[in-house]
């Protein structure tokens, strides 16, 4: 195992960090997936309003590549194929039964049985085609373009990290724990799917339990955020050239990978941390994908103050509202003040002692030194204009990539596909993108830029 | 009475289709300057850092303001040794603000105009950046630059180095230098010579008298550019000679803010301190600086300016305000951290060579930046291609 260690960086503590424990079950009666959920992919319905789903039933499917599917994580009876302008599909809703049924998939042990026998599959084929069936195919990111995995070609490289180093991000450790049989399933199915290694990194703070594992490669990161994410991880240990292919996914997801090919049932329960100043109590929720929001939050906010909910953490998360669906690739639900209805006098020239900067414009850094467990406030505003760039080296103090990323960033404003393919776009996700907007003084919203910019240049070249 | 009630109902007079709908940017820069915003982030991160341009370019004004105070003492100071009468530190002090203030007024004035009219015609907010240009001006003009001068040239400056270009933040040439470049070039003789550094007139009618019979108003690098001997001496307003420490301290003629060294350096401080300015460009054009200068006296030519220690090179003339607060201009310097080495460097060592080496401009300062600002994109772009190579190296491998 090696250790690598990240310079470059930074640690937001934010108040209201999850407490360790599981505050109750949450699945509601009606759940539903959303198609824009899943990037890169263009969604179309494999039911009707009234037709009887099963868990690990199909739902919807990709139109290029229609071995993707997307399947119910309940059983039940559709309730609605919504549909809103140009007939883009919205989500398809479930009215869940009380009692489950399951689709039923071969196990592990039978999947390298029946590979054998088939003449014409090889053992990766058919388990490929087996976890597309059941809808974990979608779960699977890819690099470049930072979309759903596309089931064209085999990546050089899996990629799963076991801890998240952002504001408010979910403990994995607390997460994961009595789940080292399943994760490690899960890992030996995604070694199969590639003919490079899978990397699994590890934190400075990882459990022992999450620490040893077979069939993977296991490295250590150590230091601020985003040291958890993966594309730091990418970049040191298999970094993305011009026409390769490195998959990726969420420790959770591959747990719960793992304990489907155990048991032949599509299981999508798993663990979110509810997390941020707008939560009563905050701590950790056993619910399933497609849950509605509403239903997350209903006893556990504070009411009276205008709350921002975020499904993920308060850098990368998408915006939501309570009759939003739980995407599933959100592993918390942040809540924040909004704070729009705060007016504040001459913020620019007051010393603001209770703010946040990494700048030494503001005192946060000898807030810190005096009190070094110290939690900041957010809320939801910008906290300036947004201006052209003026300061220089910002950005490179919290991207720890070998990448220059006011560079890329600029090429992508431009739409200089030549220049983003030369300065590393293939490697970047917008989630890279987050701390650098963060800290811009300039307040330039950078991820929408990496977003769109990698959506055109796939656009442009595939 | 409730400040932010007040200006949400006077609001709608200033937006689109109010009466007063040709102000709506003015309004808005006033309403910014008065509460932060209260827009909450559409995309990407949900949280922000506290900073934001005003504060940054905030900054960068309070640490001129030593400068600025010094410079107003000076120039009383000046005046007054000039027309031999001894009147004090407050009459000295006295006499430069109002030397001092007009400058300053107008070229806020014609500058913030033409930002608000500007901004009023993209649609954009103002950018602050004006703010800290405003006052740079004043501090690198003599001070006996007409008003009507300070005026067209900030205007010029605006308009065709800033504006045409996008406005705060796509400049390639700094504005305030452009400026001082036009006034340099466009009215060479109220810019240059012995008559313009030290005011002998009196202002507002305060502090009159004729200018003793000693009285030479060269400044220490125009002495030295006009020298006919190889010997590196220069001297006061009365003939004594100038000591390194007096021209740290800036008790010398000169630009308006460029002369004193020590008040120059808290400003530094506090930029530094700050992290608003680059020390590794501030250190580089130093270190060029001396070095260059350090070559001159090892093995120039024999003149008298060639000779000239190199560690008075750094206090005399532009050098030290140049490499403080011009050169570390971030949106016209390197913006890479390998390039603002190369950048702040290359702008030390060419203003000591065209000081040395033409003696027409006896100030190398301005020109050397200038020239700079158009090569820092180049050098950038040799540092982005480093990173483009090893990208491709991979790929070979």
């Amino acid at each position: 195992m090696n250790t690598f260690k990240i310079k470059q960086g930074l640690d937001i503590k934010m108040e209201g960090k999850a407490a360790t424990e599981i505050d109750g079950y949450e699945f509601s009666d009606k759940i539903a997936l959303v198609p824009d959920n899943y990037l890169g992919l263009t969604l179309k319905p494999a039911v009707k309003q009234g037709d009887r789903v099963k868990a690990g039933g199909v739902v919807m499917f990709d139109k290029n590549f229609p071995e993707l599917k997307i399947v119910a994580p309940k059983s039940g009876v559709i309730d609605e194929v919504a549909r809103g302008n140009k007939r883009k599909l919205l989500y398809i809703s479930i009215l869940t039964d009380k009692k489950q049924e399951y689709e039923v998939f071969p196990t592990w042990n039978k999947i390298a049985g029946q590979a054998r026998n088939d003449n014409g599959t090889t053992e990766r084929e058919y388990l490929y085609a087996i976890i597309l069936n059941a809808g974990f195919g979608a779960l699977i990111r890819q690099r470049p373009y930072d979309i759903v995995a596309m089931p064209n070609r085999f990546p050089k490289a899996i990629f799963v990290s076991a801890f998240d180093t952002a504001p408010l991000a979910p403990d994995y450790n607390f997460v994961m724990k009595g789940q080292k049989s399943n994760l490690q399933a899960g890992l030996s199915a995604l070694a199969k799917l590639t003919d490079g290694k899978v990397f699994y990194s590890v934190g400075k703070n990882t459990a022992d339990e999450l620490r040893t594992f077979k069939d993977v490669e296991i490295n250590e990161f150590d230091g601020p955020h985003p040291a958890g994410n993966v594309s730091v991880q990418i970049n040191r240990l298999a970094p993305i050239n011009k026409g390769e292919v490195v998959w990726t996914m969420n420790i959770e997801d591959v747990a719960l990978l793992g304990k489907f090919l155990l048991t032949g049932k599509t299981d999508f329960t798993k663990i979110i941390a509810l997390a941020g100043e707008g939560f009563e109590k905050p701590s950790y929720i056993s619910t399933v994908t497609g849950v509605q929001i509403a239903d997350i939050l209903h006893y556990n906010i504070y009411k009276g103050i205008k709350l921002r909910y975020i499904a993920g953490n308060p850098l990368t998360g998408e915006k939501v509202l309570e009759n939003d669906f739980l995407s599933p690739f959100a592993p918390q639900i942040t809540a924040i003040p909004e704070g729009d209805s705060t007016h504040e006098l001459l913020g620019w020239i007051m010393p603001r002692f209770d703010s946040f900067s990494t700048t030494n414009l503001y005192f946060t850094k000898i807030l810190q030194k005096i009190c070094p467990k110290k939690r900041f406030s957010f809320d939801a505003r910008i906290l300036g204009g947004e201006r052209a760039f003026i300061m220089s080296g910002e950005y490179e103090k919290v991207f720890p990539l070998d990448i220059m990323p006011e560079q890329l960033v600029k090429a992508m404003i431009v739409k200089n596909i030549d220049k983003m393919e030369q300065l590393g776009a293939y490697e970047v996700a917008p989630e890279d993108f987050a701390l650098c907007e963060f800290v811009c003084t300039s307040k330039i919203p950078v991820q929408k830029i990496v977003r769109e910019s990698l959506d055109y240049m796939r656009k442009e070249l595939e | 009475m409730n400040l932010h009630k007040l200006v949400e109902k006077i609001k709608p007079t200033f937006s689109e289709g109010g009466k007063l709908s040709k102000l709506r940017s003015v309004f808005d820069g006033f309403e910014t300057f008065l509460f932060v915003p209260n827009e909450t982030s559409k995309s990407g991160v949900h949280i922000h850092d506290t900073t934001d341009s005003k504060r940054t370019l905030f900054v960068v004004v309070i640490a001129l303001i030593p400068a600025l105070l010094f410079g107003m003492w000076n120039v009383g100071y000046q005046h007054f040794t000039a027309i031999g009468e001894s009147v004090g530190f407050l009459s000295e002090f006295w006499f430069g603000l109002l030397a001092v203030l007009p400058i300053l007024v107008v070229s806020y004035v014609v500058g913030l105009g033409i930002e608000f009219i500007s901004a009023q015609i993209k649609g954009h907010e103002i950018a602050e950046g004006f703010l800290v240009t405003g006052i740079l001006i004043p501090l690198i003009v003599p001070v006996d630059t007409p008003l009507w001068m300070v005026a067209v040239a900030t205007a010029f400056a605006v308009i065709f180095a800033k504006e045409v270009f996008g406005g705060t933040g796509y400049n390639i040439f700094n504005v305030a230098l452009i400026t001082r470049a036009f006034l340099f070039f466009a009215y060479p003789s109220s810019m240059s010579g012995d008559s313009v550094w030290v005011r002998t007139k009196s202002v507002f009618g305060f502090g009159g008298g004729t200018a003793v019979d000693s009285f030479s108003g060269a400044t220490p690098l125009g002495q030295l550019g006009t020298a006919t001997g190889a010997e590196a001496h220069f001297s006061d307003i009365l003939g004594n000679p100038i000591s390194f420490f007096d021209a740290f301290l800036g008790t010398i003629p000169g630009s308006i803010g460029e002369t004193s060294t020590l008040a120059i350096l808290i400003g530094a401080a506090l930029l530094i301190l700050t992290n608003v300015a680059s020390w590794k460009i501030m250190f580089s054009v130093f270190f060029g600086g001396a070095f260059m200068g350090l070559i001159f006296n090892l093995c120039g030519p024999d003149t008298a300016i060639a000779n000239l220690a190199w560690y008075n090179h750094l206090v005399l003339g532009g050098f030290a305000f140049g490499a403080v607060f011009m050169a570390t201009d971030p949106v016209t310097a390197a913006r890479t951290e390998t390039g603002k080495w190369l950048y702040g460097f290359l702008i030390g060592a060419l203003a000591v060579i065209i000081r040395v080496l033409n003696p027409g401009y006896p100030e190398g300062m301005m020109l050397a930046i200038l020239l700079m600002n158009i090569f820092g994109c180049l050098i950038d772009y040799f540092v982005v291609q480093r990173n483009i190579k090893r990208r491709l190296k991979r790929i070979e491998k």
